[in-house]
């Protein structure tokens, strides 16, 4: 029992941080659906600096490097450019992925002689979401960027800049987004390999309607669906289901999750451009 | 000089925004190609040779063909403001009704109409899940196709792996050969199945119409244009919603029908069968600008960029995913293009 929570939780680690970063991004009103491109990049990145240097933090710290300077491509193509955020985000995560897939083609298949820790990754998770928790709901600039998402002209009111706000949620999203992608070449499965983030990006996305874009229940969000990746993990073969049906499940158990949470809770100002009137 | 906005930009600035955020894609595309040791102008060779040479025309039109046939479909769709991005699932579907109706049926002249017919039913019915679920859940559908696009290759993996796996396949994962009556014909020695290629510009012509001639395309153009004045002209949103799933995965279906029809003669592991047409085909339709029939220039155009990739590939043994790349940061150039054309300097 207790090793079936250990491994849901270290499953549904690399998720919680993604969901984290997106969640922070949503609710500065920017939908960001380039997680998935954001993850392998910065996925990539940790593999080779670990490679190359065979120091953890430093390859976590470029990780969060890269997924916060893709985070910040983002606010300028969304923000400053005012583009479809959701078409924006696709390209992203098409680029990106497809990018990490050919700069990564020499590290696949190389072993990792030094492997970071499980539970670190898990213990700085859910620190993170509780910082995250108390930026957003204790802290005066967590106002700020809460009303940001849902009343963007209140806010340029009272003199704080929309843009600004907007650019520091995307880019300590990404750089949450980079440690997702940092667990996962590093700890998950210390490996690089072309598809290494394989959906996860989106179920993120997902997950962030799913907790109703609130960090604490990101928590458990994430640890359910680890629960459900370590079961089908462990129940296939055991049981006779085709391994592709178990395969499908988490993509399966995303469109049920969405249809149960239905629109909910999501900041008003949500995918929509700030323009100032003049 | 400041920067204010352009309310009507010219077609030339909106085609010197759109060279400059093409600019910027090839820009960051370098770095990445750089690492397989090509500089630009091999790039550029390759893209040449793809149309200097006979075959690489053949190459081009061939992969225009399902291009042609989503693109349609989802010109149609974005422009109302349905943004299908599983028509990669869609397509598969399509493929497995043709093998069901290839495999399962007993031989006629009906085996190619029916194969169509279901195919494109299976693929319809894909997306009109989406739409259900937006209409009745609010559930966003980019989320939802994309999870749909999952579940069809699982489906596809599932099926020539298990129950249709072939009898003469060993130990690769494909149904058996499809019998020649299952089988579209070519130009020549090519793999340009033509009747494929018809139904698409045929199609294309065809959804060009019903968008600007028929009282369903009035209705879908004022709900694209103004959800709130659809709203208030008492328009049935679902139903506009339901009829744009059903033809835009219906010819996503179709394309499937053909691919296996026309090339692979078979169904096999999912990303053999699409090749990422599904994502190619939102440059496709995105490009077109909201009209169905602009797709029969804009499906050629990413046609010619699947082709040279291939032809990358072969030469210089770049993995596929080139394709990804410079079919993401077309993207993402087209959308900051749309933006930048849309102001102008005022001394």
């Amino acid at each position: 029992m207790e090793e079936v929570f250990l491994r849901a939780v270290y499953f549904g680690t690399p998720l919680l941080l993604a969901t984290l970063g997106a969640l922070l991004g949503e609710r500065a009103g920017v939908v960001n659906l380039g997680v998935e491109g954001m993850m392998a990049l910065s996925a990539l990145a940790a593999f080779a600096v670990a490679q190359g240097s065979g120091n953890l933090l430093l390859a976590s710290l470029a990780a969060a490097a890269v997924g916060a300077g893709l985070g910040l491509f983002h606010a300028l193509v969304t923000v400053t450019l005012r583009a479809n955020a959701f078409v924006a985000g696709l390209a992203l995560a098409m680029a990106g992925v497809g990018a990490a897939g050919l700069l990564g083609k020499r590290y696949e298949g190389l072993p990792l002689f030094l492997t970071a820790r499980e539970e670190v990754f898990a213990l700085a998770s859910v620190a993170l979401s509780v910082l995250l928790y108390l930026l957003l709901y204790k802290t005066r600039p967590g106002l700020y960027l809460r009303s940001v998402g849902e009343n963007p002209k209140a806010v340029d009111l009272f003199g704080g800049s929309v843009a600004g706000l907007r650019y520091l949620a995307l880019g300590l999203g990404g750089g949450l987004i980079g440690l997702a992608g940092a667990d996962l070449s590093l700890a998950y499965r210390p490996s690089w390999a072309d598809g290494l983030t394989a959906g996860l990006g989106w179920v993120a996305v997902a997950l962030v309607i799913f907790v109703g874009w609130h960090p604490l229940r990101a928590v458990l969000g994430a640890w359910f669906f680890g629960l459900l990746f370590f079961l089908q993990f462990r129940l296939q073969g055991s049981v006779p289901i085709p391994p592709e049906a178990f395969a499908a499940m988490p993509y399966a158990l995303v469109i049920l999750v969405l249809a149960l949470s239905g629109r909910g809770r999501a900041p008003k100002a949500l995918g929509v451009p700030y323009e100032r009137e003049r | 000089m400041r920067l204010e906005k352009d309310p009507n930009p010219s077609p030339l600035k909106q085609a010197l925004a759109l060279l400059l955020g093409l600019l910027l894609a090839l820009f960051l595309l370098w770095p990445v190609l750089l690492v397989y040791g090509l500089g630009p102008d091999q790039a550029l060779g390759a893209l040449l040779d793809t149309l200097r040479e006979p075959l690489g025309r053949a190459e081009v039109l061939r992969r225009s063909i399902p291009l042609l046939l989503i693109g349609s479909g989802l010109a149609l769709a974005f422009r109302t403001g349905f943004f299908n991005i599983g028509a990669e699932g869609q397509l598969l579907l399509g493929a497995v009704g043709a093998g069901a109706v290839a495999l399962f049926l007993p031989p006629g002249p009906w085996t190619l109409p029916l194969m169509f017919l279901l195919g494109g039913a299976l693929g319809a019915a894909w997306a009109f899940l989406a739409a259900w679920l937006r209409a009745q859940r609010g559930v966003n559908e980019i989320l939802s196709t994309l999870m749909l696009n999952y579940l069809a290759q699982y489906l596809v993996l599932y099926l020539v792996s298990g129950p249709w796996k072939g009898e003469t396949a060993r130990g690769f994962l494909y149904t058996d050969p499809f019998p020649p009556w299952a089988q579209l014909p070519t130009l020549g020695s090519s793999l340009v199945h033509w009747p494929t290629l018809l139904l698409g510009v045929v199609l294309a012509l065809g959804l060009q119409v019903l968008l600007f001639r028929t009282p369903l395309g009035f209705e879908l153009r004022v709900l694209g244009g103004n959800p709130l004045a659809a709203r208030y002209l008492g328009l049935k949103e679902w139903r506009l919603l339901f009829a744009l799933a059903l033809l835009s995965g219906g010819l996503s279906g179709m394309a499937g029908v053909g691919e296996v029809a026309g090339i692979h003669h078979r169904l096999m592991e999912p990303a053999q069968i699409s090749l990422g047409y599904g994502f190619t085909a939102v440059i496709v339709a995105w490009l077109a600008r909201g009209h169905p029939a602009l797709v029969l220039f804009t499906a050629p155009l990413m046609g010619v960029v699947l082709a040279a990739g291939d032809g990358l590939k072969l030469a210089y043994s770049v993995p596929f995913r080139v394709v990804d790349v410079v079919a993401g940061l077309i993207l993402l150039a087209l959308v900051v293009a749309d933006r930048l054309s849309g102001y102008r300097w005022r001394k």
